[in-house]
C-alpha cells in the first residue's frame, strides 16, 4: 500500500474506496484547523511595528498581517499601531526614528511588493531599530503569490532572530494525532496550525509521531495490526516502510541527528528494552540489558548520549546513557514518576514530564546546573516535544475532557493554547527547520 | 478430529473479521490431513474461505480442548480478561483458575497460539505505558508457562492506554481498564 498527500489524492481515493470499508489506511485532507491563542505572555515583550507593505493591497493574501501575528504569537513581541504614520515608510531610509519612539515601537518593519512581468511578485523588506536609527536587516524575495505565507514565515524568522537572538520557527511544521470518534489521523501543519494534512489515517490508534532530522519522514506507530508496529513514511511521496514488526511490541521510535538510525523499544527479546535499527528497518542491534522497563529514547543533539526513561531503580525515572563507553547515569532524583525525556536541541538540558500528588507537569532540567522547572500546571500534560529553537515546548494537555495543544516558552513565561474544534488532539512532535 | 474442527472454526472466524488487517498471523498451524482443501485461508480475512460456521460448533468437542470450549459461555475458557490493582502487574490469586485453564488448553492444543495484550489505564503517559502494559502481558505468559504452555505459543503485546475497555474517567472505569486480554489466534 502507497501512503499519499496532496493532489494525487482523489484519485487514490477513489482506487482505495474498497479497502476503505476495510479499516484500511489513506491520506485525507484534514478539517479542523488548529488555531492559537496566547494564554499567557511575556512581561517584556519588544514593542514592535509592523507597517503594511506598499502596494500590498493588490493581492487578496497579504503579508504584513502573518508576520504580525507571527510575532504576537510568540510572546515575545508586541504590536505598535503603524497605520496612523503619514506618509507610510517604505524603505528603512523612510523611518524617522523619533516618529516610532514616540508612539512606543523599539523596531519598525517596512517594505513593499511589485509584480513582475513572470507573474511572480518581488517582496522586499526591512527591519529597523527605532531607537538607534539603524537598519538591522533587508531581504527581497521574488515568490509566487501561492507562497506568500511561506515567505511571510521567513521574514518573521528573520525578525525574531535580529531581534532576540535565537533562531525563529515559524517556518517549521508540526505533527500531531487527531482522534475523532473511532478514527485516528497524523496530521502535518505549519507552526501556527495553517495547511494541516492527514498524511495516515486509521481506525486504529496511533502515536508517537517523530520527525527525521531532514524532515521529509516520519516516524510513528500504528496498532492496526493488533500490537504496536513502527513505520516510515516518506511525506514527499507518502510511501511507508515497516520499520520494525518484530514478536512482541515495538514502540518510542527515537531519530539519530545523521538520520541514518533510530532507537526504538522492542520486547522480543523480554521486557522493553533500547535497540538501535537503521533507518531502513536493518541491522537491529540491542542497546543495553536490563532488567527493568527502559523506553522512551531521545537523542542528544551530539549524537553522543541518549536519554531513556528506565524503572531499575524501582520508579520510573530519566538516565543517560553514553554510546561511546555505555555508561548509563541517572539524571532525576526528586519524586517517583519522572518520563518521557527530549532533549533540548541547544544540548543544555532536556524536556520531561512529572507526576507529582497526581497531577503529570512538563518540566525542564538543566545538565549543568541539575536544575529542574515546572512549566506548567497539568493536570494531565503529557507528550512534551521542544523546537528547534530549545525556546518552546508544545505538549499535550487535557481541558474539558478532550485533549488539546499547549504551548509553553522554555522559561515557562509564555503560555499558549492550540485550539482545535471538537476534535481530540495529542502526540505533538515540532519538526525541524527548513533547509 | 479435533484438529481439523479448529482448523474449521478458526477460518470461519477470521472470515466473519472484516478489519483483520493483512499482516495477521495464519490462524492454524497444526492442520489434520484432511482438512488441507478447506482450511488454507489466506491472510485478510473476508474474500476467503467458504467454510460457514453452519455444522462446525455443533460437532466440535467439547470438555477441555476442543476450541468451541473457547466460546462456551459456561467454559472458563471464555473468560478471557485478567485485572491488575494500580501500577502493579501481579496477577492476582482469583485469576489464577482462569489463567491455568488457558495454559491447560494451550498444552492439550500445541498448535494452539494466543496472543496477550497488556492494557493500562489513561493516567501516565502513552509511550511509558505501552512498557505497562506489556509487562502485565508478560507476567501473565510467564505464570502460564509455568501451567503447562510453551514460549512459541504465547506472544505478549501492549496496547498501553489506546484500547480502553471502558472508555470514561474514574477509578471504576480504571479499574476496568487495566487488564490483560487473552486472544485465541483466529479470533
Amino acid at each position: 500500500m502507497q501512503f499519499v498527500s496532496g493532489n494525487r489524492l482523489r484519485r487514490l481515493l477513489k482506487a482505495l474506496f474498497p479497502l476503505l470499508l476495510l479499516g484500511f489506511v489513506v491520506a485525507v485532507p484534514a478539517r479542523a484547523q488548529l488555531t492559537i491563542e496566547i494564554v499567557g505572555g511575556s512581561g517584556s515583550a519588544i514593542p514592535i511595528a509592523v507597517v503594511p507593505f506598499e502596494n500590498e493591497s493588490n493581492w487578496p493574501l497579504g503579508i504584513t498581517g502573518v508576520v504580525a501575528a507571527d510575532l504576537t504569537r510568540s510572546g515575545l513581541f508586541r504590536q505598535i499601531e503603524a497605520n496612523a504614520v503619514v506618509p507610510r515608510p517604505v524603505r528603512a531610509e523612510d523611518v524617522r526614528g523619533a516618529d516610532w519612539r514616540a508612539r512606543g515601537a523599539d523596531a519598525v518593519v517596512v517594505g513593499s511588493m511589485r509584480s513582475l512581468a513572470d507573474g511572480r511578485v518581488e517582496v522586499r523588506f526591512a527591519l529597523v531599530d527605532a531607537v538607534k536609527q539603524m537598519q538591522l536587516a533587508a531581504v527581497t524575495y521574488t515568490v509566487t503569490p501561492a507562497q506568500f505565507r511561506a515567505t511571510a514565515h521567513r521574514i518573521a524568522d528573520v525578525i525574531y532572530e535580529k531581534l532576540t537572538g535565537d533562531a525563529g520557527v515559524f517556518s517549521t511544521r508540526i505533527a500531531y494525532i487527531t482522534k475523532q470518534g473511532a478514527r485516528y489521523e497524523l496530521h502535518v501543519a505549519d507552526a501556527d496550525g495553517s495547511n494541516p494534512q492527514a498524511v495516515v489515517a486509521s481506525n486504529e490508534p496511533l502515536l508517537s509521531p517523530a520527525w527525521s532530522p531532514d524532515g521529509t519522514r516520519i516516524a510513528y506507530v500504528s496498532l492496526e495490526n493488533r500490537k504496536p508496529v513502527i513505520y516510515v513514511q516518506s511525506l514527499d511521496t507518502g510511501r511507508r516502510q515497516v520499520l520494525a514488526n518484530f514478536r512482541g511490541s515495538n514502540s518510542a521510535p527515537a531519530w539519530s541527528p545523521d538520520g541514518r538510525k533510530l532507537i526504538v523499544t522492542l520486547t522480543k527479546d523480554g521486557g522493553s528494552q533500547l535497540f538501535l535499527i537503521n533507518a531502513d528497518g536493518t541491522g537491529v542491534q540491542r542497546l543495553l540489558s536490563s532488567t527493568g522497563i527502559d523506553t522512551e529514547a531521545s537523542f542528544a543533539p551530539d549524537g553522543q548520549s541518549v536519554l531513556f526513561t528506565s524503572d531499575r531503580g524501582g520508579s520510573p525515572q530519566i538516565y543517560r546513557l553514553r554510546l561511546a563507553t555505555n555508561a548509563v547515569e541517572r539524571l532525576t532524583f526528586e519524586g517517583s514518576y519522572n518520563v518521557s525525556p527530549r532533549a533540548l536541541p541547544d544540548g543544555k538540558g532536556f524536556v520531561f514530564v512529572r507526576r507529582e500528588g497526581g497531577r503529570f507537569t512538563i518540566c525542564i532540567q538543566d545538565f549543568a546546573t541539575r536544575q529542574v522547572q515546572v512549566l506548567t500546571q497539568g493536570p494531565l500534560d503529557e507528550s512534551p516535544s521542544v523546537a528547534p529553537n530549545s525556546r518552546l515546548v508544545i505538549y499535550a494537555a487535557q481541558q474539558g475532557g478532550r485533549g488539546i495543544l499547549a504551548g509553553v516558552s522554555s522559561d515557562g513565561r509564555v503560555k499558549q493554547r492550540l485550539v482545535s474544534p471538537a476534535t481530540n488532539v495529542r502526540e505533538p512532535a515540532w519538526g525541524p527547520l527548513p533547509r | 478430529m479435533r484438529k481439523l474442527i479448529f482448523g474449521l472454526f478458526a477460518a470461519a472466524v477470521l472470515a466473519g473479521c472484516s478489519s483483520t488487517p493483512t499482516q495477521d498471523a495464519a490462524p492454524v498451524e497444526d492442520r489434520g490431513a484432511g482438512a488441507a482443501g478447506t482450511t488454507t485461508a489466506p491472510a485478510g480475512g473476508a474474500t476467503t474461505t467458504g467454510t460457514g460456521t453452519s455444522g462446525v460448533s455443533g460437532t466440535s468437542a467439547g470438555a477441555g480442548g476442543g476450541a468451541a470450549a473457547l466460546k462456551d459461555p459456561n467454559n472458563i475458557l471464555s473468560q478471557r480478561i485478567v485485572l491488575f490493582d494500580y501500577d502493579s502487574y501481579v496477577v492476582k490469586d482469583e485469576y489464577r483458575a482462569l489463567v491455568d485453564a488457558h495454559a491447560k488448553y494451550l498444552q492439550a492444543n500445541r498448535g494452539a497460539k494466543v496472543t496477550m495484550q497488556g492494557h493500562t489505564d489513561e493516567r501516565g503517559t502513552r509511550e511509558y505505558n505501552i512498557a505497562l502494559g506489556q509487562r502485565r502481558a508478560d507476567a501473565v505468559k510467564k505464570m502460564m508457562l509455568l501451567l503447562g504452555a510453551t514460549e512459541m505459543q504465547i506472544e505478549t503485546v501492549s496496547f498501553g492506554e489506546e484500547k480502553p475497555r471502558n472508555p470514561a474517567s474514574g477509578e471504576a472505569a480504571w479499574a476496568d481498564n487495566r487488564r490483560v486480554e487473552i486472544v485465541h489466534a483466529g479470533e
